[in-house]
């Protein structure tokens, strides 16, 4: 069998890249933005804020105060990109990595670390940040983003809807059926791969034999490759992709070739499954480095703002940590909550079981 | 008063509520032009468009998930799933999403979906199209699981299922689709949560739902005179109306639970531990179970023997007379 050499830190030909690793702003025919300096620090302070998010929650994850967490290190620019590119009535939906979108959709991260620590399976509304809930049954929220694009399409409404998966993902059945839908039913639905290359341990390889993108033609749609570690471009794509959606042009697949630089989650050891030169490799095509490169080349931004940006990052770490501690554990009771929106005698029933069977205990919950 | 078949009655109760609730969706294989395999939404499309009447692609778990995604986003589909075996391609989207996305939100998604599965056997099927698949769904919190057996239920049940916020495994017998009743539309419906004494007796309760409830009452009648059986259709199988049951066994003191789905770990055990541990010192005898076997469903050929019948059911009331 042979290997797709793409899969390394060698960019492949058709990706579109408006930002070097080196900080470098390049043109593309089809693709171009057009950002202040003050939106490209707005950019910076998201990618910068959401790592150290990510970082604390690992550290979190490390202390033992959360069960697992999944990391999205190295895979800032392609959500926050991606996330920016949004309208507040588009609605997104990710799966359980999705902590730079979820950062923009302005979801409180302790949401995020509630669900990873055990508190509850997620607890926010959606329809207050048009952000759905994390799935982690894997590519199962492809179809609810399609079939929520039928509704918005039924609606007339001036709404995309975007999901995120991942490379794996694209191996599903549900993921197959949602291109299927979106394409038959030309839903406003922009499909976010982020191709991070490995599902947990098994390397792309391992889930297709054609680059992820290319896919979308079988559907009858457009499929398009872009740098996932290039904020700007995953921003100018998606926004394209995203705007075609709304006009009635159908679906898209992004594919955002990117690179897990930690492990999937952190119950699980890179080490064992690939070799350090691949991380190395990719360390050098950072999303937030070339960001600063880039504000710094054109003197968008001095020292000063990245001191600010750093310590704002520390503020956050600090109180994302400090809230994640106060969480308090869930009534024993809540077991039976929320399970039906209508009563439900036999939930009735095992409630009033467990309550008494709780009292029954000196100093027991009533 | 007029009279219709089961499946008529699931078409008109389909229809009344797509006339009260514009955001009422029907989705499914063949649901369209064809009006379903079974005819139940026949006329459907034709007077709502395609729009609410969505034929899809051929892909069960597509079909629910799409329809999650759609009642996300403020509609209420009800998928018909063709035949009760072609719905274990989208049991993942019933079981991990339709069921736990309320839960996993703490209440403030609602899913307004109906599953309607044609179910059971006895029509002289192929493979796959006979199956009882209603424990797979009772097992799962957060879906309620109901099954009609009448055109009566037929026209207000499907109608209470899709007014219900909760998700609904709404299971139809397809082997009495052709059944007809007298339908009174402008009757207030028992609830849908509720079972029903359809035969008062005596003697044996016989719990029982769905295709069986009319071989249940057949049973009934031909030992009229000889002994006295109270046939209960149980309606709702997640959550069981547990009080009409209890109270019914506790008054006959004899108890049989009759499905076609196989014994072994069936809806039927878990009624039977219930009704022991509720009404123990009133029972007679130990609670019997009738149901299909430990198999495949088997070829047609066969049907006969596999599915319960008459005569199954009364051995197994007489056996309860014999401790």
């Amino acid at each position: 069998m042979t290997v797709d050499a793409s899969r390394g830190a060698e960019a492949p030909p058709e990706l579109v890249q408006l930002l070097t690793p080196e900080g470098e702003r390049v043109e593309h025919p089809d693709y171009d933005i057009d950002l202040t300096p003050e939106e490209v620090r707005e950019l910076y302070r998201d990618l910068v804020l959401v790592r150290r998010i990510d970082m604390e929650a690992v550290a979190l994850q490390r202390q033992g105060e959360l069960g697992i967490w999944a990391s999205l290190l190295g895979q800032e620019a392609a959500q926050i990109g991606s996330a920016r590119a949004l309208a507040d009535s588009d609605m997104a939906f990710p799966t359980y990595r999705e902590h730079g979108v979820a950062w923009c959709r302005g979801v409180d991260p302790l949401y995020l670390l509630g669900l990873f620590r055990g508190v509850s399976n997620g607890g926010w509304d959606p329809a207050d940040h048009n952000f759905h809930l994390y799935t982690i049954v894997i590519g199962a929220q492809a179809l609810h983003a399609v079939g929520y694009a039928m509704g918005v399409q039924r609606d007339g409404a001036d709404a995309a809807t975007i999901v995120y998966f991942g490379d794996g993902a694209t191996s599903q059945g549900d993921v197959n059926e949602a291109f299927i839908w979106a394409s038959v039913f030309n839903a406003p639905v922009v499909f976010f791969c982020q191709n991070n290359q490995w599902a947990i341990s098994e390397p792309l390889e391992k889930q297709s034999r054609i680059p992820l993108y290319r896919r979308a033609s079988g559907f009858g749609f457009p499929g398009i490759r872009v740098d996932g570690n290039d904020v700007f471009a995953c921003l100018a794509v998606t926004r394209q992709a995203l705007r075609n959606a709304r006009e009635g042009q159908g679906p898209t697949l992004i594919e955002a070739f990117t690179y897990r630089m930690g492990a999937h989650t952190t119950s699980d050891d890179p080490t064992r499954y690939r070799v350090a030169g691949e991380l190395e490799a990719w360390k050098l095509k950072d999303p937030i480095e070339r960001v600063k490169a880039y504000l710094f080349r054109n003197q968008h931004a001095d020292q000063d703002f990245f001191d600010a940006v750093d310590a704002e990052a520390g503020r956050l770490g600090r109180e994302v940590r400090k809230r994640c501690l106060e969480l308090p554990d869930p009534n024993p009771l809540d077991i039976f909550e929320h399970v039906y929106a209508e009563p439900n005698a036999l939930l009735a029933e095992e409630r009033e079981q467990f309550a008494a069977y709780l009292a029954s205990f000196e100093g027991g919950e009533s | 008063m007029t009279t219709l078949t089961l499946a008529k009655a699931l078409n008109e109760g389909l229809r009344k509520a797509m006339e009260d609730d514009p955001k009422v969706l029907i989705m499914g294989e063949d649901v369209g032009k064809l009006g379903g395999v079974f005819r139940v939404t026949d006329g459907l499309q034709k007077d709502f468009g395609e729009s609410r009447v969505i034929d899809t692609p051929l892909a069960e778990s597509g079909i629910i998930g799409t329809a999650i995604g759609l009642a996300l986003r403020g509609y209420r589909p009800v998928c018909e799933i063709q035949f009760d075996g072609f719905v274990f391609p989208a049991a993942d989207q019933i079981i991990t999403q339709l069921a736990k996305m309320p839960l996993r939100s703490l209440g403030k998604v609602k899913l307004p979906v109906v599953v309607r599965i044609p179910c059971g056997g006895g029509i002289g099927a192929v493979e796959h199209h006979s199956e009882s698949p209603e424990a797979y769904f009772t097992h799962t919190g957060g879906l309620r699981v109901v099954a009609c057996s009448n055109p009566v239920d037929g026209y207000h049940m499907v109608q209470q299922a899709i007014r219900s916020d909760d998700p609904v495994v709404f299971f139809e017998p397809k082997r009495r689709y052709w059944d007809k009743a007298e339908v009174d539309k402008d009757a207030a419906p028992l609830p849908m949560g509720r079972g029903r004494v359809v035969r008062p007796g005596a003697d044996v309760t016989v719990l029982t739902y769905g295709p069986m409830v009319k071989t249940c009452l057949e049973a009934a009648n031909a030992v009229e005179g000889e002994r006295s059986i109270e046939v209960v259709d149980l309606r709702s199988l997640s959550p069981l109306d547990t009080e009409l049951v209890f109270d019914s066994v506790r008054r006959t003191g004899r108890c049989v639970v009759a499905h076609e789905a196989p014994m072994y770990n069936g809806l039927g055990a878990e009624i039977a531990a219930r009704v022991t541990e509720a009404c123990f010192y009133h029972l007679e005898s130990p609670v019997l179970r009738v149901g299909g076997f430990s198999t495949p469903y088997p070829p047609s050929r066969l049907e006969d023997h596999y599915l319960p019948d008459l005569d199954r059911v009364l051995d197994a009331v007489d056996r309860t007379f014999a401790f």
